[in-house]
């Protein structure tokens, strides 16, 4: 009959009435300002450079400047130049550190493929999302003053991604460490078994002092200098 | 009688005497009127404000939001926070409009909507102007609210919003025709075309108990149904808001209008919706009659008032339910299903008049060819109405 | 009536507009609508040449959201095009990312973990949800129901997004595929998450379509509106539920199997009369059928890596060759078109866009109907300007 759908609809819409004084279901406005709803672990919105030590955030950047999110990033928001000297990082080893980083967050996408290509896990994705300002030029143009943030806060945010990374660099330190231990041993070894074979007036190269480079790095996976060698596509 | 009634309900009256008493006698007429008035402006201009704010509100919550609630205690000052905006607002008129018609269209609407609240029995002692044929002045009162829409969708120079007058000028002579026809059992039956008259016709209880309100016999009932519908489409309400259909013409006879004179329409359409709604109290649901006779201690407005309220919480209901119906469907609607049917209770209740001499004993053969006139021509003209139109069965693809 | 007096304006075969009989000789009116009329749906405009309110002549114009999408494509590398691919149908970023992800993984030969191939499917059919009930609300609210479909909708949209977000870090803009598999493994939190918003979405169906798809003025508004006959969806190039409400029996989950979608058992509903109507109830129906699926989906989700150990992420250069990677997105098929001259950006980057497709034939549906036709028309289409502009 005429009238059943019209009020079938009505019944609907008063039931929501009805359930949206006793039913949290029929009332989900958060209201915001007050009322904050907890973000997921993997929430993102801008980036920022993690640091070791919160005393030093600029002394102690993991970032070593490698370029690779500037090249990478999408939109191109990420401005870096490379420092003129060296810096010793948290492992104790001379590495070039970023003179300037900027991100203009006015351009950036929260895409977070700058974390996912970073080598180092030095960038990291922020989840502080008020960030409005009245001045749309300078004020979203953050420098690596204000993009640096301790390991402490990405662990605050990131609890789960900042224990493995920190699991992670831990292992690769231990085993750079070993390595390069492991290394100077053979090299003093060596150096000593040619002076005891060969004495020569020739000046022996000091024991210690200049460990082969390659040993040194440490064993995280090598940054694909750009442009990377052609590869042949692996066949499924 | 008047003796045994409560304070309460003459404390109109007595404020009355009370102003009246302080000044001399000559100037009474007009103070008496000028009070009317300012009462009545008084009473539904905040009627109008906290309407807007329960009408966000209710459709808020039917929505799963809480509505306005930041101004003032849960939003009970959100309405006059709206005030100050709409006042403060550039009023901007488009270069090629018309001035005097765009000055002069909300204006219009909102005189003609406040002259239909002089005919409406709001208690036992309160009513501004008791007229013999009130009823036909305020249904004349209402059907010049859609000259001014038309002024305001011609005045704008605006495409939208001449399609939004033609709209208003179809959909006001379709409409205009069921409302009438809806109205005319109940003066047929009480024999009187003064408002007051139509209240007083409805006084008293069947079997003790059950009011003899008009809506609860069956040609009333079908009367304050085709009274509702086409008071809805006269009011501009949806689901017959043609002529401003947001989704449609972006606001129709509005889309030229800002500031206060924007605030001025809706006004208009709030008091529009008050006073035909008072107007269907009045007509069908007993006016200000208590609806048993032991809540008579309660004063006369306060059940209007409450009977109006529980109507406008339908309207503002069914907005936030229905979509719009198209303009083709719209008039079709009336012509094809409205008109006949009212005129169809016409017979229905010329038979209820008749057959109210037959003996008691006959009442359940009274009631049951009544409601078979009013259910069998809805049926039928339901069908016709909606044939080829119903839920499908779909098939799947084979797999 | 306006079936009556308007078939001497229905288009004849082989002209797509006819002169106009007027028998009051009067002007007719054109009416710009958009491209900031509210029901366009975004920056869309339609440039209709009413006689009355009825259509004589509608020419759709759009390209107000052009952003050189395929350009961009082509001066960037094949990783940093997957964001924009979430730009594209903002309201289905992760089918935009799977289709994309197909195409290069077609491109360099990349194979995809089981696990991954699960993910994509749940997440497909979490879209195809999200969509759908977007797409109804806008409907009905096209038609003029005041927010209320809409808002319930939006209510269940939003679990669907708290999915998405703590699954890929943003709601809406997800990037989530990656050639090669997905980017973060959901875990046994998330997708008992997933189930349980799966199970409650039946319900919602129920409630939402007792609001109004009963409805007689819905009815009214909707059935015979607009019809679409087989032969101009299959000519017109229309895919997704527009061309099945046209009653064609053509989906890629079922003609391309791709992914692991052959395991899945599914029906695919189909309209008898094109018009706006069957394509309402269409979506409605394709809801239902998703339900089965991603039951289906998370009780068979087998352990193991979410990508492929030997994807690269990043310096990818295919040889040259060319691929073309399409899914059955939530608005037809989404295609991405790749061809490779060996270096790390694509030498040609093309994207099929279902809702520019689907739009194409919007005169045809609107022409003798009215404005306010003309509007649930377009919004039975189901269109995001994003992907129409490109």
């Amino acid at each position: 009959m005429l009238g059943t759908g019209l009020i079938k609809g009505l019944m609907v819409t008063a039931k929501n009435l009805a359930g949206s004084f006793h039913d949290p279901e029929r009332l989900v406005t958060t209201e915001y300002p007050e009322q904050r709803t907890v973000l997921p672990q993997n929430y993102r919105n801008f980036p920022f450079l993690v640091t070791e030590n919160a005393e030093d955030p600029m002394g102690t950047l993991r970032c070593v400047a490698c370029q690779i999110c500037e090249k990478e990033c999408p939109p191109q928001c990420i401005y870096i130049e490379k420092s003129k000297d060296k810096k010793a990082d948290a492992a104790g080893k001379m590495q070039i550190y970023p003179a300037v980083f900027d991100i203009d967050i006015s351009v950036c996408m929260s895409c977070q493929i700058c974390v996912e290509v970073c080598p180092f896990d030095a960038i990291k994705m922020d989840q502080v999302f008020e960030i409005a300002t009245a001045d749309r030029f300078t004020g979203l143009l953050l420098d690596r003053g204000q993009l640096s943030k301790p390991n402490s806060y990405f662990h605050q945010i990131h609890p789960t991604d900042a224990a493995e990374v920190d699991g992670r660099l831990a292992a690769e330190r231990k085993a750079a460490a070993e390595k390069a231990k492991a290394a100077a041993a053979a090299a003093a070894a060596k150096a000593a078994a040619s002076t005891a074979s060969a004495p020569s007036p020739v000046k022996a190269p000091p024991p210690v002092s200049a460990p082969p480079p390659a040993t040194a790095v440490p064993a995280i996976p090598p940054p694909v200098s750009p442009p990377p060698p052609p590869s042949p596509p692996p066949q499924p | 009688m008047p003796h045994a009634e409560p304070w309460l309900e003459r404390a109109p009256l007595l404020l009355r005497d009370a102003v009246n008493a302080l000044l001399p006698a000559p100037a009474r007429w007009w103070v008496d009127s000028f009070l009317d008035i300012a009462v009545l402006l008084g009473v539904f201009g905040l009627l109008f404000a906290f309407l807007t704010l329960a009408e966000r509100k209710v459709l808020g919550r039917i929505q799963n939001r809480p509505g306005p609630n930041r101004a003032g205690w849960g939003g009970v000052l959100q309405p006059f926070a709206d005030g100050i905006k709409m006042l403060t607002k550039e009023d901007i008129v488009p270069r090629l409009a018309d001035p005097i018609l765009h000055f002069a269209a909300p204006v219009a609407l909102v005189a003609f909507s406040l002259m239909s609240f002089a005919v409406i029995p709001y208690g036992r002692h309160l009513l501004a102007l008791d007229m013999d044929s009130g009823v036909l002045y305020f249904f004349a009162a209402g059907a010049s609210s859609e000259l001014a829409v038309f002024m305001a969708g011609w005045s704008g120079r605006n495409k939208y919003s001449l399609l939004a007058a033609m709209r208003a000028l179809a959909q006001l002579i379709s409409y205009e025709l069921p409302l009438l026809l809806s109205f005319v059992p109940v003066v047929m039956i009480s024999g009187s075309l003064s408002p007051s008259a139509i209240v007083t016709a409805q006084g008293g209880w069947h079997l003790g108990f059950i009011p003899r309100w008009n809506v609860l016999t069956p040609w009333g009932f079908a009367g304050f149904a085709i009274f509702m519908v086409a008071s809805l489409a006269e009011s501009n309400r949806s689901p017959f808001d043609l002529p401003e259909a947001e989704s449609e013409l972006i606001a129709g006879h509005l889309t030229e209008y800002s500031g206060f004179k924007y605030a001025l329409f809706f006004m208009a359409e709030y008091f529009g919706m008050c006073a035909l709604g008072g107007m269907a109290v009045t007509l069908f649901l007993g006016g200000w009659q208590a609806p048993c006779a032991f809540l008579g201690f309660i004063p006369s407005y306060a059940w209007f008032g409450a009977k109006l309220l529980a109507l406008l919480l339908g309207f503002i209901w069914i907005r936030a339910t229905l979509p719009r119906l198209r303009i083709d469907q719209l008039t079709r609607f009336a012509w094809k299903f409205l008109v006949p049917l009212a005129l169809v209770n016409l017979v229905t209740v010329g038979f209820w008049h008749l057959s109210a001499s037959w003996s008691r004993g006959f009442d359940p053969l009274r009631w049951a060819i009544a409601i078979a006139l009013v259910v069998i021509p809805f049926v039928a003209m339901g069908r016709r109405l909606s044939a080829g139109l119903g839920p499908r069965t779909y098939r799947f693809a084979a797999q | 009536m306006i079936e009556a007096s308007t078939d001497a304006l229905l288009p004849s075969p082989g002209s797509r507009v006819r002169p106009v009989r007027d028998p009051f000789h009067g002007d007719l009116l054109e009416v710009s609508m958009g491209p900031h009329h509210p029901s366009t749906h975004g920056v869309f405009r339609m440039v209709a040449t009413l006689d009355g309110e009825t259509i004589v002549r509608l020419k759709p114009v759009f390209g107000y959201l052009h952003r050189n999408h395929e350009k961009l494509g082509e001066s960037t590398t094949y990783l940093a095009s997957m964001p924009y691919t979430d730009r594209l149908d903002y309201l289905c970023s992760m089918t935009n990312n799977w289709a994309y992800a197909l195409a290069v993984e077609r491109l360099i030969g990349q194979p995809v973990p089981e696990r991954a191939e699960y993910v994509r499917v749940i997440l497909a059919e979490l879209t195809r949800l999200l969509n759908h009930t977007c797409l109804a609300g806008f409907l009905l609210q096209d038609c003029g129901a005041s927010g209320t479909p809409l808002m319930y909708a939006f209510r269940e949209r939003e679990k669907i997004l708290d999915l998405f977000e703590s699954l890929s870090g943003s709601r809406m803009m997800c990037n989530y595929q990656r050639f090669g598999g997905c980017r973060v493994d959901p875990g046994a939190h998330w997708l008992a998450a997933a189930s349980r918003v799966t199970e409650g979405y039946g319900r919602f169906l129920d409630e939402f379509e007792a609001l109004l798809t009963g409805n007689e003025i819905m009815m009214a508004r909707t059935q015979g509106v607009g019809p679409l006959s087989a032969k101009l969806a299959v000519a017109a190039g229309v895919t997704g539920p527009m061309l099945r409400a046209a009653g064609v029996a053509y989906d890629i989950r079922k003609v391309d199997g791709y992914g692991i979608y052959p395991r899945f058992n599914f029906r695919v509903p189909l309209g008898e009369h094109g018009d706006t109507y069957d394509r309402y109830m269409l979506r409605i129906l394709e809801m239902r059928e998703s339900i089965p699926i991603l039951r289906q989906a998370l009780a068979e989700i087998p352990a193991g890596p979410i990508m492929d150990p030997k994807a690269r992420l990043r310096g990818l250069r295919p040889k040259a060759g060319e691929s073309y990677g399409r899914i059955e997105g939530p608005k037809g098929e989404i295609g991405f078109y790749l061809v490779s001259d060996g270096t790390p950006n694509p030498y040609r980057y093309r994207v099929r866009p279902p809702s520019l497709i689907n739009l194409t034939i919007l005169e045809d549906l609107c022409l003798g109907r009215t404005i306010a036709d003309a509007v649930i028309i377009l919004g039975s289409v189901d269109i995001v300007l994003g992907e129409v502009d490109r």
